[in-house]
C-alpha cells in the first residue's frame, strides 16, 4: 500500500467516478428491493394515480421517476437520465410501486429465450440500419 | 385509483446482449458505435459490506461506483436491442451475474495483442451457457490472424463464430451483432430439433 492512499492511483477510481457522494442518503440507507425485483430491462410506467396514502412521503427525486417514466421507460434508461445509481432507483421504484404509483412489465425470463421469429426479426432490422 | 393506459398492453420487448472482453479490447467503443443514443453511463454502487475485498484496498472506503456503458438500437417500436458493456476489472465479475440474467448472448471483444485477456470472458459465458461471439478487433498495423487461428488459441467449441471486426465502425460493429443474433437462432433450432 503506498505512503499517501488519497494520491494513491487505482485503476477502478479516477476521474470519472465523479464527485464521491453517498448515493444511498436519498434512499435513507435502505439497500432492498433485491436486484432480481427490477430488471435493468424491465419497463416501468406510471399509473397516472394522484393519490398518496397518508403516511407515505414522497422525496425528489420519487416525483422525478414519476415524471421521467410517464412514457414506459426501462429501468436503466431512468437510471441514466436521473443520474442515479440502479442500485437507489430499485429502491425508490420499490416505494413508488408499493405506493401504486408505477407498474412494471417484466422482460422476457431468462429462461425461456426469445423464440426464432424474434431473432430473425432482429436481424432483419440490425441488416436495415 | 388505476390509469386508462390503454397502451398497457403493448410494452416493447427489451433484449440484452453483452459487450465483453479484456481492458481495452473496445467495449466501450464498440456500445458507442453502434448505439442510437449518446452511450449512457450508469452506476451500480458496491457496498463494503457485501464486498469486503474491493474495498479492503483503500482504509475506511465503505462504499465505490462502478460505471456500465449502455447503448440501445431500436429494431422496431416493439422491439428494442440493449448493449451492455461488461465492467472490465476482475473486480466486479458478480456484476456480470446480473447482466447475463435474461441475456441473448455475448460479444467477447478480442484484442490479438492480448489474447489471454479474454479467456475469463469466455470461461464465463461457457459455465453460464451463454451463447456469444469472438469478435477480433483489428487495430490499425495489426499482425492479422485468421479467424480459425484465433478460434484454435482460444481453443472455442466448435460452431463458436469468431469474426474479424473494427469496434469503431458502425457497420463492422452491427455485423457482429448480426453474426451474434444468427448463431443464436441457429442454436435454438437445433435445440428444438433435439427435442
Amino acid at each position: 500500500m503506498p505512503a499517501d492512499p488519497l494520491r494513491a492511483p487505482h485503476d477502478w477510481l479516477d476521474q470519472d467516478a465523479g464527485p464521491v457522494v453517498r448515493p444511498y442518503a436519498v434512499t435513507q440507507g435502505r439497500v432492498a428491493p433485491s436486484a432480481t425485483e427490477f430488471d435493468l430491462v424491465a419497463f416501468v410506467a406510471a399509473t397516472g394515480a394522484t393519490e398518496v396514502a397518508p403516511g407515505v412521503h414522497l422525496q425528489p427525486e420519487h416525483h422525478a421517476i414519476i415524471t421521467a417514466c410517464w412514457e414506459s421507460i426501462t429501468v436503466v434508461e431512468l437510471a441514466s437520465r436521473l443520474d442515479l445509481s440502479i442500485g437507489v432507483v430499485r429502491v425508490l421504484l420499490g416505494d413508488l410501486r408499493s405506493a401504486g404509483l408505477i407498474s412494471m412489465s417484466e422482460p422476457p425470463a431468462a429462461e425461456q429465450p426469445p423464440d426464432v421469429d424474434v431473432l430473425k426479426a432482429v436481424v432483419h432490422g440490425l441488416r436495415a440500419l | 385509483m388505476v390509469s386508462e393506459r390503454s397502451d398497457g398492453s403493448r410494452v416493447p420487448v427489451a433484449l440484452k446482449i453483452l459487450i465483453a472482453g479484456g481492458f481495452g479490447a473496445g467495449k466501450t467503443t464498440m456500445v458507442s458505435s453502434v448505439s442510437e443514443i449518446r452511450p449512457l453511463q450508469t452506476e451500480e454502487v458496491l457496498s463494503g459490506g457485501d464486498h469486503p475485498d474491493d474495498t479492503a484496498l483503500v482504509e475506511g472506503k465503505t462504499t465505490t461506483t462502478v460505471t456500465m456503458d449502455f447503448g440501445r438500437i431500436t429494431i422496431t417500436e416493439g422491439l428494442l436491442l440493449y448493449l451492455f458493456g461488461t465492467p472490465g476489472q476482475d473486480r466486479f465479475w458478480f456484476l456480470w451475474d446480473e447482466l447475463s440474467q435474461g441475456a441473448l448472448g455475448a460479444v467477447v471483444l478480442a484484442d490479438t495483442r492480448r489474447l489471454a485477456e479474454c479467456f475469463p470472458s469466455i470461461d464465463y459465458f461457457e459455465q453460464r451457457g451463454t451463447p456469444f461471439v469472438v469478435a477480433v478487433n483489428c487495430f490499425e498495423r495489426d499482425p492479422r490472424f485468421t479467424p480459425e487461428a484465433v478460434s484454435n488459441a482460444l481453443d472455442l467449441d466448435p460452431g463458436v463464430p469468431v469474426v474479424l471486426c473494427d469496434a469503431r465502425d458502425a457497420t463492422s460493429a452491427r455485423n457482429v451483432l448480426i453474426e451474434l443474433v444468427e448463431y443464436v437462432a441457429r442454436r435454438q433450432l437445433a435445440g428444438a430439433g433435439r427435442r
